[in-house]
């Protein structure tokens, strides 16, 4: 074999002592090939994802321009005001957002329980029943996944219009006598289309922790007397938890930043959540500091959530070994 | 079995109304509720279709260009980085490697209203609009590349790459003539998915999108499903639907020389 263009030739045909050559060449080629390489990804990482979390704190924390009466971002934390923080805090505590944010955790906690309790038992037969059908069902349950998330939204609003197909079945099946109204702030709605929304992202990473679930300590559970039932819930569910943690986290996160899909199947102040304010704040109003403020203390709070998840999902990884 | 109908009874409700809205792409009246027989003009043809709405025309050609720029910035960005990443350890490269992660875990609110008041407050010279949009979207493609790639170089192991070393090549020439042919499907199918999540982004398009002149798709769907809803807009969603189809399909087709279903596990754990 022709040794390729440029490369030295093999250390062992040459004269004199070639290892030790060979490897300083290396140490001192190898090290800073590496730091090299990532340097460019790593530089826009910190410059377009680190400072612009920096620059919502300086919006946040920015004072108000006596003259023009517009926010001033503030970058040094040494002159930081906490007035607008403190306002967005107490309004949260006791004010007018108080029930935005209680109808965030509500809705979101609905729509959880529902991913629980439908995607479970997806993501099992998915993993244990599913045979040779596997295949094409998983390529069906990951096909939503792609599908353009505002294209799902707009499928249902088609759906759910006062003359769509929902309520001509509904009617047709004398469920209901008139029209239901699915699209002026209807909440059920809003919880409907976020548990149609996220399902995807939850069944998917609880799938392949079931998936991976070894099929001999279920034989072990039923050679001891085990019944399936039993088996399922002293064996599977307790192996399992990780991968259901893990599922609700990548589900609620996105859910708790979400505004579109209340926007979209609802547009009505009685169903605002979180990221509606956002929206509203950053994108409409001229006080961007109080919506910066508001960014920051949902990224507070979903960092707590992110911070119990890890704690929890290494408890739950120490306690199966 | 009542778990076998669980399963079906999801895969339908999740994909029947999909299916529904792309029928009436092709409804020959105006209406998005009743169905009037087969035409094509909300494609083309009717005044208000998508080839001859200009803004329709816009959206599709803003959402396709945006994608293209996309993977040709990000994709190159991340297999560095993966590459580097996956060999450098020292302490920078944890943090790094973190650093890395951590747009994954982001709402895409949060990284959305982080880049609107990055770029109108201190990087003035970039204007919101396609260029904003460009290094969002690439912020968050990134670490897509990097995790596929990764993922493939640890399946790939060191051996070969010790082999060429060990046969005279030095770490360059060796990264050049064996791991990058050996990490040219990863390569690709990362960039497909940069394609088909680029055109899919909402959020971060929508924050980083100051006027008409830099709506995409998804964008234009949003804001006019409720003022101004006609089959036009299924069209358009339809298209969208077939572009990020076609580049995820030539992602499998791909990934699947190591067996159908490990290519679909392996893009299911994006």
């Amino acid at each position: 074999m022709t040794p390729p263009p440029g490369a030295e030739p093999p250390p062992a045909t040459r004269p004199g002592p070639p290892a030790r050559s060979w490897k300083r060449r290396a140490g001192r080629r190898g090290p800073r090939l590496w730091p090299a390489l990532a340097a460019p990804g790593t530089l826009w990482i910190l410059a377009l994802f680190a400072v612009p979390f920096y620059a919502v704190a300086a919006v946040a924390f920015g004072y108000t321009d006596p003259i023009f009466n517009s926010p001033v971002p503030e970058w040094d934390p040494r002159y930081w005001d906490l007035t607008a923080f403190g306002e967005i805090v107490r309004r949260s505590l006791y004010g007018d957002l108080q029930p935005v944010f209680l109808r965030t955790l509500l809705y979101v906690g609905a729509a959880l329980a529902v991913c629980v309790l439908l995607g479970y038992p997806v993501a099992y037969y998915l993993a244990r029943h599913a045979g040779r059908r596997r295949g094409l069902l998983l390529a069906l349950v990951l096909a939503p996944w792609w599908i353009n998330y505002i294209t799902r939204m707009l499928a249902w609003l088609n759906l759910l219009q006062d003359d769509g197909y929902v309520n001509d079945l509904l009617l047709f099946t004398h469920i209901v006598s008139e029209p239901v109204r699915w699209l002026s702030g209807n909440p059920y709605t809003v919880v409907l289309a976020l548990i149609y929304g996220y399902i995807p992202f939850f069944i998917v990473p609880l799938y392949s922790t079931l998936d991976r679930v070894d099929e001999r300590l279920l034989e072990a559970a039923r050679d001891l007397g085990c019944s399936g039932r039993r088996a399922f819930w002293h064996v599977t569910l307790p192996l399992s938890r990780h991968g259901l943690m893990t599922a609700s986290a990548v589900t609620a996160l996105p859910m708790f930043g979400d505004y579109y899909t209340n926007t979209l199947v609802s547009g009505s102040p009685t169903t605002t959540m979180v990221g509606n304010q956002i929206e509203f704040y950053l994108l409409g109003g001229t006080r961007k500091e109080l919506g910066a403020s508001l960014v920051l203390l949902l990224s507070a709070l979903l960092m707590a959530l992110m911070a119990y998840y890890l704690i929890a999902s290494r408890r739950a990884e120490t306690d199966l070994t | 079995m009542v778990l076998a109908a669980i399963t079906w009874a999801y895969v339908i409700w999740s994909l029947v109304p999909v299916l529904v809205a792309i029928q009436f792409s092709f409804n020959a009246g105006k209406s998005r509720s009743s169905w009037q027989g087969f035409s094509l003009r909300w494609y083309a043809g009717d005044p208000n279709s998508v080839a001859a709405d200009p803004s329709l025309r816009l959206a599709l050609v803003n959402s396709l260009v945006l994608a293209a720029l996309t993977t040709l910035v990000a994709t190159p960005l991340g297999v560095a980085l993966a590459l580097g990443l996956s060999r450098w350890r020292g302490r920078t490269s944890r943090v790094s490697n973190g650093l890395m992660l951590l747009p994954l875990a982001t709402p895409e609110i949060v990284m959305g209203s982080a880049l609107y008041l990055v770029f109108t407050n201190l990087y003035l010279f970039i204007p919101l609009g396609r260029p904003a949009q460009l290094l969002g979207h690439v912020t968050f493609s990134i670490s897509y590349v990097v995790v596929i790639v990764r993922s493939r170089l640890a399946s790939i192991g060191e051996e070969y790459e010790t082999a060429a070393r060990d046969l005279g090549a030095d770490r360059l020439t060796a990264l050049r003539l064996v791991v990058l042919p050996l990490l040219l499907p990863a390569i690709f199918a990362s960039a497909m998915i940069v394609v088909a999540s680029s055109m899919d982004d909402f959020v971060i398009s929508s924050f980083l999108s100051p006027d008409a002149s830099s709506v995409t798709v998804p964008i234009k769907l949003y804001s006019a499903v409720r003022n101004s809803p006609s089959p036009a807009l299924n069209a358009l969603a339809t298209l969208l639907l077939a572009g990020s189809a076609l580049a995820l399909f030539l992602a499998w087709l791909v990934l699947r020389r190591r067996g159908a279903s490990d290519a679909l596990k392996e893009m299911a754990t994006m």
